[in-house]
């Protein structure tokens, strides 16, 4: 299960469906996210070298792994912002190109600096999440309940009317995941969601990540170290130059590195591995 | 100041005015927001070959300019969304070879008088019209629809680009329609403020507005009526000190754009009054060891931030 994939993407990989031990009233529904074999490259540079991934309904996947060893870009292939240039990609037991139930995905992706060019206030950016529920028609106020839930639930209600370029950077990130829940979404895929986040929010996404998950979510995280999401995690995939390095239970963090608020330089991979580091940089 | 209401060609302009008024800056918010704003202003370099090419066939030199514009809009969309890194050099490709292909092609044409060119460059909205009128109203209308119908599609594109694509809407195709209503708008405003000063019509109310707001909505509406009012006092301040109307009407929204920025600032004070929960403006936390008598010194440059 957890030696070194080769260089050469090998699909004979064993499912992951036997270690993550997911209950057994899941085997008959389609995994939220099944990847297998994906390769992808960006700018000439091959980035992802036959990556299988797979989440089930209700299951926290976490994605580990160094800088360049092809997180961000994993999800981004998931999300289909990256193509494949081989391999499958099915959301929901649908084909990437025939997938159209976007409302089941809430998304977040990786916080930028890089606010817009317009003033825009909480309460218009977390609105866009809910763009595949009303589409062309106006915003009814089914919709803009949606909206104050989602705010209520990370703690940025009554900073609605706000503008987004003032707020910290954790209150930024609260915001974006607000976003990706108003459309109550059956798999949310998160990208370094407690990068240059304060310790309250980390609270706050903590305790929202625990009841998405109570009501049934799926999530696949992207980390950098596993933190204070650890006990929800159920399996961990860690990526090392590009292939699957791991696929199992979550790496338990010892000594120094099991502290809180350590801040990891590097994924934790399980003994058979000497070293993560020294990938790509 | 109503005489000039009695003159038709006073009337037709006045109504060119709002239109440009309104559906520039409805379709710049966006291109601002995107961090996009000079890209009305190369549109308005490659429509000079659209003019050029009506001059030498002898067609309406909007309705080429048009085409040339949607097309060359289009150009630019695709090397936009391919991330090139040379893409900054094919734009500039674009924007100088359109420049340089219309004055040659206006060269060519057989009413080759500079005065003519001169017409577009600068705009001439005295000369608009009826018929230009219709073409203008028809295509504002075209322009405001898609804008206005399509805000929360279009704001989440220009938002967040990657995230508008997993709420599914069609990403791509509502980028190239931004870029051919851009394109459209850039015509539009030919006539009024010229081609080299399209662009300040799209960007400096947008500019101007968004000192004061807060939301996109608002700066969107605020943008809107700030430049169909520059538009309209710029066309009867022209009439009255007989200037040419475009450059009137951009440094009038420029004038709002500084006062503007000169009420911002005391303004943003006086929200940050409204709301006490931000706590004291100055240090009011003791490093341990300094409580006797040197409290009330000011704050020494290592005392922290209150928690």
């Amino acid at each position: 299960m957890s030696t070194a994939i080769p260089q050469a993407a090998d699909p004979a990989a064993p499912d992951p469906a036997a270690a993550s031990g997911a209950p057994a009233t899941d085997a008959d529904a389609a995994p939220a996210v099944r990847l297998l074999d994906a390769t992808a490259s960006l700018g000439g540079r091959p980035v992802l070298r036959g990556i299988d991934l797979t989440v089930r309904p209700g299951e926290v996947v976490a994605l580990l792994g160094a800088n360049g060893s092809g997180k961000s870009t994993t999800v981004r292939s998931v999300i289909g912002a990256v193509p494949l240039q081989r391999g499958s990609l099915e959301l929901f037991g649908t084909p990437l190109g025939r997938f159209r139930a976007w409302h089941r995905i809430g998304y977040v992706p990786q916080r930028t600096t890089a606010a817009g060019g317009v003033p825009a206030t909480v309460r218009e950016v977390v609105s866009t999440g809910r763009l595949p529920q009303h589409r062309l028609l106006p915003f009814r106020r089914r919709d803009r309940a949606a909206v104050d839930r989602a705010l209520a639930a990370v703690g940025m209600l009554e900073r609605a009317s706000d503008g987004v370029a003032g707020l910290s950077g954790g209150q930024h990130q609260r915001v974006l995941i607000a976003r990706a829940l108003v459309g109550t979404p059956d798999l949310l895929i998160m990208d370094e969601p407690m990068a240059g986040v304060d310790l309250d929010s980390q609270q706050v996404l903590a305790d929202t990540l625990r009841s998405e998950v109570a009501r049934g979510a799926a999530v696949l995280l992207v980390l950098h170290e596993l933190g204070p999401l650890e006990p929800l995690i159920d399996r961990a995939v860690v990526l090392r130059d590009g292939c699957v390095a791991h696929d199992g239970p979550p790496p338990r963090g010892v000594g120094q590195h099991a502290l809180p608020g350590h801040d990891h330089v590097h994924p934790h991979a399980d003994d058979h591995h000497r070293s993560t580091q020294g990938l790509l940089s | 100041m109503t005489e000039m209401l009695q003159y038709d060609f006073m009337q037709r302009a006045l109504i060119a005015a709002v239109l440009v008024g309104v559906t520039a800056p409805a379709v710049g918010i966006y291109l601002v927001q995107r961090r996009q704003a000079l890209m009305g202003d190369g549109i308005g370099h490659v429509a000079l070959t659209g003019v050029g090419l009506g001059f030498v066939f002898q067609t309406s030199p909007v309705w080429m300019a048009v085409l040339v514009c949607v097309l060359g809009a289009i150009v630019m969309e695709l090397v936009r969304s391919r991330g090139n890194q040379r893409g900054d050099i094919a734009l500039a490709m674009l924007f100088y070879g359109g420049m340089a292909c219309g004055k040659l092609l206006v060269s060519l044409s057989p009413q080759a008088g500079s005065s003519s060119l001169e017409s577009y460059l600068w705009g001439s909205i005295l000369t608009v019209s009826a018929d230009d009128l219709v073409v203008i109203g028809a295509l504002a209308a075209v322009v405001v629809a898609i804008t206005l119908g399509l805000r929360r599609q279009l704001f989440a594109v220009c938002q967040d680009e990657e995230f508008a694509r997993v709420t599914g809407i069609p990403v791509r195709l509502l980028n190239l329609l931004l870029a051919v209503t851009a394109a459209v708008t850039v015509t539009v405003a030919m006539r009024v403020v010229g081609l080299l000063l399209v662009s300040a019509l799209m960007v400096v109310p947008v500019a101007a507005a968004q000192q004061l707001t807060r939301s996109f909505a608002a700066t969107q509406a605020a943008a809107i009526g700030l430049g169909t009012g520059v538009a309209l006092l710029g066309v009867a301040g022209s009439y009255q000190a007989d200037v040419p109307s475009g450059p009137a009407i951009v440094l009038l929204a420029i004038a709002a754009f500084a006062v503007f920025s000169a009420l911002a600032a005391p303004l943003a004070r006086r929200r940050h009054r409204a709301r006490p929960a931000d706590g004291p403006a100055v240090c009011d936390v003791a490093l341990p060891g300094q409580q006797d008598g040197r409290r009330t010194d000011a704050p020494l440059p290592s005392s922290g931030l209150a928690q």
